[in-house]
């Protein structure tokens, strides 16, 4: 009955021990074998190019770890993504007219991208919660609805905007970090808190954890459970902007293709159980940049660009059976 | 001098350095039933995960038939005969009968494929000579919990069981399928099959057992006949140390109304249903399983949709829709089922308490210091064993967990309390622990509904009860007229033995 009450400095590390230390752990080893094989590895431009290379994955499995936390699972992402930067590079043409778009019509194709993403996303969470149909069903259903949708609407082809603004807002960078990750970061602190210190958090975990316990505690479920997939959705249309400035067009049959495997995997590598209940922001935005450590190693070393899906893989595979032995 | 069929010479269990079994001696006599009581974490599951095997003893040794045996897994424990029956059951419940109780050990034809009808032949064989009715193609979730059971037993005694252990297995049932379940266990025992059982129901080991053997804290403390053994003598060397009244002086003059319900109707289930509750009482609901009291209080609470009745809150009609509706009307609910759908094992304790009251601890953020502060006080108050209050609550005893979820109920603050079996599968002391917090609520003006099947505690508690037969309220009993005889005979229609 006596029970220790921890300085917030530990309850911090033990906080952290739970929910990071392990792909926190991996992450510096990967750092440190990476520094080995190449020395180019540690330069402040080959590291700023993995941050870049991986926000926008990571934005989107930020996203991505509300909606494992509350026993769900997003297969649709991907091609979300490609609809999503389809429309907006459409707006954008259109708004910009002849001349090219500027700031206003940039500003107006960001807007109506974030809001399609919400959308999106949210018709996934009423065919869940109010259709009643199983989350890997439903969005495996939107990932081709979304992917057919874009090639219809692009006639399988690019689209390509007209501004000469949209490109340098892709490259940009703010105190030296590109503007992505700069968003990236930025979204990861906002969804922390609202995981962590908010009563929805704690009700996604809740949900996820036992519904029915959920049910029981007053907690309206359908609602939590939808608000995980406008969640996503939201952080679809973010990161479609800025992909798609990055690249100035998107190809409809190959923009965003994979990219659910990637925010899934980014989130079990940090330390979130497909099972739910619980997880952890940081550990995703950890697993992102493992991810991204890795591509950039093989590249280095000279692995054949065809060896580093299995790499990955394996990499997914050993990280949820280091998780379980721990 | 009954043969002893498994002796234990100096059997201890350590994990991690700390010390669970202090050198246990026991022989186990051919063809008897031995009782085996104590509280949460007094030895009795280690002791029996040991002789089936799931743990190896750190010291002793075991011997079957006079000869030393080793036990290093379940299947050398089926093979000397010894078979456990888990608390929670084993059975895959997406496959049919037969097909659980051949799980593991399939017969096959010569061909190599599965001889069914041979499993089956022997499945109807076994589960006759239980006088068990089942169909041994019926899904495993279509049976209730003493049918389950029952298919457990056949499993057991398909592979010619010698000693039958039995983990808390009268939990869940009625008082009319614990008379079957005991009378199968005499017939059991007249055959020569050997039984061990566990149980919190101390009433029914001294009904059952030939022996009791009482274990405290990891060491054996007596092994008498059970005839030698009142029920009070179990309980006091159980506690070691006296016990006063476990139940709390009743209370009186209860204030006005609080809750009243007005022909609830759930179609099937709860059929016109009306009761008044008054501020600061203790109304009791007894009633067979299935006969409608968890379903009333699910109603209440919004889970289930009535199609007819009325809830009024001190005098004022109130719509519950869900959950989150009687929660605002001021009505808390502790439910049976623990895990299932009172706490979350996966989350700490401080998450679980304020799961339903988390509102109170909102400043814009969680304000994660009074959230704690208010843990750490339920946690002295109910004196929950706990080593923190971020400790994840999978890792508490049945007991400590059952205290968290009453917590839990309470924290939002309610004014009616509705507690489904409070005492299911936890020890002595916190149960005494329970009954006195129930009543300090009381005491408070909090209006509580007190379900249970326990008639003891029933009795014990309430000053009123009701009592329910086939979803509807068949009678009210006050006073001295709170009689198990009274109740069983609302409860069942049949005048007779209780």
């Amino acid at each position: 009955m006596a029970i220790a009450i921890p300085s917030s400095g530990r309850a911090l590390l033990g906080r952290l021990r739970t929910q990071a230390l392990a792909p926190l752990l991996a992450l510096l080893a990967l750092a440190v074998i990476s520094a080995l094989i190449s020395p180019y590895f540690l330069q402040v431009q080959n590291l700023l190019n993995i941050l870049r290379q991986v926000s926008y994955a990571g934005i989107i499995a930020l996203g991505m770890t509300f909606v494992i936390i509350g026993g769900g699972i997003d297969l649709s992402v991907g091609s979300m993504m490609a609809l999503v930067g389809a429309m907006a590079i459409g707006v954008l043409n259109a708004a910009g007219g002849d001349r090219g778009g500027g700031p206003g019509a940039i500003a107006l194709a960001a807007a109506a991208a974030v809001l399609f993403g919400l959308v999106l996303g949210s018709a996934n969470g009423i065919a869940i919660t109010k259709g009643g149909i199983a989350p890997f069903i439903v969005t495996l259903g939107t990932m081709a609805i979304f992917r057919s949708l874009t090639l219809w609407y692009r006639d399988a082809g690019e689209a390509r905007s007209t501004s000469e603004l949209y490109g340098g807002l892709g490259m940009s960078t703010a105190l030296g970090i590109p503007t992505p990750v700069w968003v990236w970061l930025v979204l990861a602190v906002l969804l922390n808190v609202l995981l962590n210190n908010t009563r929805y958090g704690r009700h996604v975990c809740a949900v996820g954890s036992n519904e029915k316990v959920a049910q029981y505690a007053a907690i309206r479920i359908d609602r939590v459970r939808f608000v995980t997939y406008a969640i996503v959705g939201l952080m679809v249309g973010v990161s479609a902007v800025l992909l798609s400035a990055r690249l100035n067009s998107i190809s409809s049959t190959n923009f965003g293709v994979n990219l659910e495997l990637d925010a899934i995997a980014a989130v079990i590598i940090g330390g979130t159980p497909m099972t739910g209940g619980r997880g952890s922001i940081w550990g995703t935005v950890m697993g992102a940049i493992i991810l991204g450590i890795i591509n950039n190693m093989l590249n280095m070393a000279q692995v054949s660009p065809y060896l580093q899906g299995t790499v990955k893989g394996l990499v997914i595979i050993a990280a949820v059976f280091i998780q379980r032995k721990l | 001098m009954a043969l002893a069929l498994v002796e234990t010479e100096n059997i201890g269990k350590e994990f991690s350095s700390v010390r669970v079994l202090h050198g246990i001696t026991v022989e186990v006599r051919t063809g008897e039933i031995l009782g085996i009581i104590g509280e949460n974490g007094a030895g009795k599951s280690t002791l029996i995960k040991i002789l089936s095997g799931i743990y190896t003893p750190s010291e002793g040794r075991i011997r079957v038939d006079g000869q030393e045996v080793a036990i290093r897994s379940p299947e050398d424990a089926k093979r000397l005969g010894i078979r456990l029956i888990p608390q929670e059951f084993n059975l895959v419940a997406d496959l049919n009968v037969y097909e659980n109780v051949f799980l593991g050990n399939e017969l096959r034809t010569r061909g190599g494929f599965l001889f069914k009808k041979e499993m089956i032949r022997r499945t109807v064989e076994v589960l006759s000579s239980l006088k068990v009715q089942v169909d041994p193609l019926a899904r495993i979730d279509s049976l209730n919990v003493a049918q389950k059971q029952m298919v457990e037993i056949a499993k057991a005694l398909a592979f010619d069981a010698r000693l039958l252990i039995m983990d808390e297995p009268t939990t869940v049932l009625t008082r009319r399928e614990i008379d079957l379940l005991f009378e199968r266990m005499r017939a059991l025992k007249a055959r020569g099959v050997t039984l061990i059982y566990i149980s919190h129901k101390l009433r029914e080991v001294r009904e059952i057992c030939d022996r009791v053997m009482v274990l405290r804290d990891g060491a054996f403390i007596c092994l008498e006949e059970a005839s030698a053994l009142p029920i009070d003598e179990m309980a006091r060397r159980m506690v070691g140390r006296e016990l006063s009244q476990v139940f709390p002086a009743k209370r009186n003059g209860p204030g006005e109304v609080a809750l009243q319900v007005e022909g609830l109707t759930v179609p099937g289930v709860v059929e016109d249903v009306s009761f008044e509750l008054r501020r600061g009482e203790i109304l009791g609901f007894a009633g067979l399983g299935g006969s409608g009291r968890t379903e009333v209080a699910e109603t209440i609470l919004g889970v289930r949709h009535m199609s007819h009745g009325r809830i009024r809150v001190d005098g004022k009609p109130v719509q519950i829709h869900g959950p989150p509706d009687a929660v605002k009307a001021g009505i808390g609910y502790l439910s049976e089922d623990r895990q299932g759908a009172g706490i979350l094992t996966q989350l700490e304790l401080v998450k679980n308490i304020s799961l339903v009251s988390l509102g109170k601890y909102l400043r814009g953020l969680i304000d994660r210091r009074r959230e704690r502060a208010a843990a750490e006080s339920y946690v002295a108050r109910f004196s929950i064993r706990a080593p923190a209050v971020d400790t994840r609550l999978e890792f508490l005893s049945g007991g400590n967990q059952q205290k968290v979820s009453l917590a839990k109920s309470i924290d939002s603050d309610p004014r009616i309390l509705i507690v489904d079996e409070p005492t299911r599968g936890i020890d002595v002391s916190a149960k005494r622990d329970i009954y006195r917090f129930v009543h300090e609520l009381a005491d408070r003006g909090i209006s509580c509904i007190f379900i249970s099947s326990e008639l003891e505690e029933v009795i014990g508690m309430c000053s009123r009860v009701l009592v329910m037969r086939a979803g509807r309220l068949v009678g009210q009993l006050e006073g001295e007229h709170i009689t198990e005889e009274e109740i069983m005979f609302l409860a069942t229609g049949v005048k007779g033995e209780a």
